[in-house]
């Protein structure tokens, strides 16, 4: 447990990592020298007293609240009260399915067309360049200006609307489907798709780019098939970054209110909008059901951070 | 063939959304369903030179947040980043999962907890609130990224400096941050980019009187002023492209770096 290969310092999913071959290693270090574990601590301090005291005692005091501790209103006693009326509130139960479905729909859509936009890209000889860049281009563009884009280009009176009345698809904003604040929510999954693929896809280009064509070549003149090579050699090379970059995007689209607030409806909204909706309820009693909700995110992306971690380390080579 | 109209349709598909914004941001009237503006004007960015405009305002406090954020998160994170690329202990794990976690679980979640202390102390509606939650995210991310870079760094360059009489600061300047200073560079631009792009986090704990960009663009689109909103979408958007410009050959390169950028 207290000694790893070094690798694991480095837990970023990697089919990449491992084809650059062994990294060196460095005289290991005893766990039990004293010298070293003050050091270590005196380095690690400053963050770790930032993370204990904002993020777990954020979490904790939340949690704390959750069971009606600190309540502005109510007999003072703990209990699961916020709980029960958080499943019971109409608007949590119409957010859980919207929110999954957005989040499954775009980050699916999103890792596929990443894999296959990837794989354009390094087919392309001439303007190899121009295709990389561009790919790049919106990948540090915020999203909630994304956000503003995708309202000017997907309301009813936006760019693709007078494209359809310039083809005369419509004669009438009106008659565009509402692609924004729509039941399904189609303006949010687009929103996120934009962002994902480029995002999702400069990470396999980098394990493409990673010295697979070695392996390609070998199947090749061994007589391998374009879907054989595919299949065989590319799909395992990349998965550890498809999947490792996947779930962090389902974790942002699952936990983040600018987008759902922006282009998506009041009701039924996505688990995070409700959560800051009851947060700012004046009906004080709402406050236990607002930090419930957060306590219910918090837990449920922690999990996926855990998955995210045992991901990376089986890729890296780790002890498991 | 194929592939042509698959290269098409990808740089189509990535650059229309950008168009709107851009012809938005430069339109004086743009009626249904012309293609295009009739006329231009640059009033979206004009509020950009006049002294005490809410453009402004907004500006200089992003800017203020942003680089106190980024200067606390490069030292605290090249601290601990140091620590966990050039050491093995114990509990590093554990280390490893709690650096992770508040990179990828959304931070408004814990500060909604945090909220009822932040009003005891006094930092509720104060710019150093903001600035303090903002490092939720960004202390994590940065010394994740640095985690990564003392991994593959040679300590034996400060033995030697050492042995040739350095000093603990002289070692510091002239051996470890030149050595290191790529990765951290790309970190606190992130972390910059990440403070100046940051919603929820200035609303709930500055409470509306710390007026940041993304307060002002909210406020713009819900105004229905789709030049404003657009221009100042175009304003916000220069230094997260400054950044893409300058680190664009390590975005391809660290993974680590890029897993910061699921949070933009």
């Amino acid at each position: 447990m207290s000694f790893r290969s070094k690798s694991l310092a480095e837990p970023a999913p990697s089919g990449a990592g491992s084809a650059l071959g062994p990294t060196i290693e460095r005289s290991e270090r005893l766990p039990g020298e004293w010298r070293d574990g003050f050091k270590i601590l005196a380095l690690l301090s400053p963050a770790l007293f930032l993370i204990v005291v904002l993020f777990l005692g954020g979490f904790a005091f939340g949690f704390l609240q959750s069971l009606g501790f600190l309540a502005l209103v109510g007999d003072g006693g703990l209990s699961l009260e916020a709980y029960r009326r958080m499943l019971e509130d109409p608007a949590v139960r119409a957010s859980l399915p919207l929110t999954l479905r957005i989040s499954i729909i775009s980050t699916v859509l999103s890792a596929v067309l990443a894999v296959a936009s990837a794989l354009l890209i390094r087919g392309t000889k001439r303007g190899q360049k121009f295709l990389v860049w561009v790919f790049q281009l919106n990948i540090p563009i915020p999203h909630i200006v994304g956000a503003v884009a995708m309202l000017l280009l997907l309301q009813q009176s936006g760019y693709f609307s007078r494209f359809a009345y310039a083809l005369g698809l419509v004669s009438s904003p009106a008659e565009f489907a509402p692609l924004i604040a729509d039941e399904f929510g189609v303006g949010i999954i687009v929103h996120y798709m934009w962002k994902e693929i480029p995002f999702i896809g400069v990470v396999v280009l980098a394990a493409l780019q990673s010295g697979v064509s070695d392996f390609e070549e070998v199947a090749r003149t061994l007589g391998a098939s374009s879907w054989k090579r595919f299949r065989y050699i590319i799909v395992p090379f990349i998965a550890p970054s498809v999947f490792s970059t996947s779930i962090i995007a389902f974790a942002f689209t699952f936990g983040s209110y600018e987008i759902p607030f922006l282009l998506g409806r009041p009701f039924p909204a996505a688990l995070p909008v409700v959560a800051v909706q009851s947060y700012n309820d004046s009906d004080l009693l709402s406050r236990p059901e607002a930090m419930a909700t957060s306590v219910l995110i918090t837990v449920f992306i922690s999990l996926l951070v855990y998955l995210y971690m045992r991901v990376s380390d089986r890729y890296t080579g780790g002890v498991r | 063939m194929r592939a042509a109209m698959g290269r098409g349709i990808l740089v189509i598909g990535l650059l229309i959304p950008l168009v709107p914004l851009v012809l938005w941001s430069v339109t004086r009237t743009w009626q249904y369903p012309s293609l295009l503006p009739q006329e231009y004007d640059l009033r979206g960015f004009e509020e950009l030179g006049r002294p005490g405009s809410d453009l402004l305002e907004g500006v200089t406090t992003s800017s203020i947040i942003a680089i106190v954020v980024t200067l606390a998160a490069a030292g605290i994170g090249l601290s601990a980043g140091r620590a966990l690329g050039l050491y093995h202990f114990r509990s590093k794990r554990l280390i490893q999962f709690l650096m992770l976690a508040p990179v990828i679980v959304p931070a408004f979640a814990v500060t909604m907890g945090i909220q009822v202390l932040f009003i005891r102390v006094g930092l509720n509606d104060t710019l150093w609130g903001v600035a303090l939650v903002h490092m939720i995210p960004t202390v994590p991310y940065v010394t994740l990224v640095m985690g990564g870079v003392f991994a593959n760094y040679d300590v034996a360059y400060e033995e030697q400096a050492r042995v040739l009489g350095a000093g603990p600061l002289s070692i510091l300047f002239r051996v470890t941050l030149p050595a290191v200073f790529p990765g951290l560079a790309v970190a606190s631009l992130f972390a910059f980019v990440i403070s100046w792009s940051e919603y929820l986090l200035t609303l709930l704990v500055g409470g509306g009187t710390v007026k940041t960009m993304p307060l002002l663009l909210f406020a713009y689109i819900g105004g229905n002023d789709s030049t404003r909103a657009a221009a100042l979408g175009i304003i916000f958007i220069i230094p997260p492209l400054l950044l893409l410009a300058l680190t664009s050959r390590y975005l391809t390169g660290s993974k680590r770096a890029i897993s910061g950028l699921g949070k933009l």
